[in-house]
């Protein structure tokens, strides 16, 4: 495997990690786990909701990860939400946010599926845009 | 850019039901931020994602010194009080393409956002996403000190079928994005509609704006 080259593009859009910090920290909450794969989970924008109460019950076997998560989760958020606001990739939330779910801790409400040619859905879109 | 600085993000309405997205590609500078910026509520986010290889080196070995991420700006549109739409900005070069799949997948549709000095730096994306069936527009960034072309001109110059919408827009201007997504909404409305309308209801026609849409 060819790691880039960090000198090609120093652009905004990506960047070669200064060091393996980030990788290592993520390995350890992840507990070696990843959430990268041909079939994901989550959707970037599967949301997810807290269950009632579970943000605020100290759940025994959470880590501090889990319960930002489900303290952010207190109203419905994007998975992809969750990684920036954890500082995570999306690979490693997506495997904290699965233990949530798991666990019953939280609960998922998926993307519209199909939405591209739902007209109904379409004009929703519309409709919303128009009032912005 | 604008957005609301270190004010907390509006939390999303409880009965959000489901959420949209839509892929704003385009090379780096040419404004996909900007873009998403301008028409989102929250100040917009990054999320990371490592290189292709490195999330199977990071299962398979913990650590990996030369590690490399790839960020995605995105921000966010409630629509209604159940609808809320995300936006991604996404780079469109080939090496960034796997993370193509999970943002195009399941995707509304993707703008691709162009300047008109850097046409060919978009070849490869169209190209990529008519593979993929993914619908799509183009908008033409207004850079102040870029050269106007015609539409019809641009059109031909990037090679799109003719029911491929392209507009001019200014990615600073909130109402000129919103311009741009509404004209892919309709778009994608015209693609999703049968033929002869199976619905007997009277359809509400949506006004449409004077937007220098696709000149055909």
């Amino acid at each position: 495997m060819t790691a880039v080259d960090p000198r090609r593009r120093p652009g905004a859009a990506h960047r070669a990690a200064a060091d393996s910090e980030p990788l290592a920290r993520t390995y350890v909450i992840t507990q070696g786990r990843s959430g990268a794969g041909p079939r994901r989970r989550f959707d970037l924008v599967t949301l997810i909701l807290a269950a009632a109460g579970a943000a605020d019950r100290a759940v025994p076997g959470l880590m501090p990860e889990h319960r930002a998560i489900l303290a952010l989760c207190r109203r419905p958020l994007s998975v992809a939400e969750i990684a920036a606001h954890l500082r995570l990739p999306f690979s490693a939330a997506v495997v904290l946010v699965g233990d949530l779910v798991d666990a019953g801790l939280a609960a998922e409400r998926r993307p519209a599926r199909a939405a591209a040619v739902d007209p109904a859905l379409l004009r929703e879109v519309i409709n919303g845009l128009q009032r912005l | 850019m604008a957005s609301n600085g270190s004010e907390p993000p509006p939390a999303l309405a409880t009965t959000t039901a489901s959420a949209l997205k839509v892929a704003v590609v385009g090379p780096v500078g040419v404004g996909k931020t900007t873009l998403v910026t301008s028409v989102s509520e929250i100040k917009p986010l990054t999320t990371e994602e490592y290189m292709s290889s490195d999330a199977d080196r990071a299962q398979a070995r913990g650590v990996d010194k030369h590690s490399t991420t790839v960020a995605m700006d995105f921000g966010r549109i409630s629509l209604s009080d159940r609808l809320v739409l995300y936006l991604f900005g996404t780079p469109g070069q080939e090496r960034f393409w796997f993370l193509w799949d999970g943002l195009v997948t399941g995707a509304l549709g993707a703008v691709v956002l162009v300047d008109v000095r850097r046409l060919a730096e978009s070849f490869d994306v169209l190209e990529r996403l008519e593979k993929r069936g993914v619908a799509f527009m183009v908008a033409v960034n207004r850079f102040p000190d870029a050269p106007v072309h015609p539409l019809p001109e641009l059109r031909a110059a990037l090679d799109l079928p003719g029911a491929v919408p392209i507009v001019y827009c200014d990615a600073r201007d909130r109402d000129s994005c919103r311009e741009v997504l509404l004209t892919l909404a309709r778009y994608l409305l015209v693609l999703a509609e049968p033929e002869p309308e199976p619905e007997p209801e009277p359809e509400p026609e949506p006004e449409r704006e004077a937007e220098p849409e696709a000149a055909v």
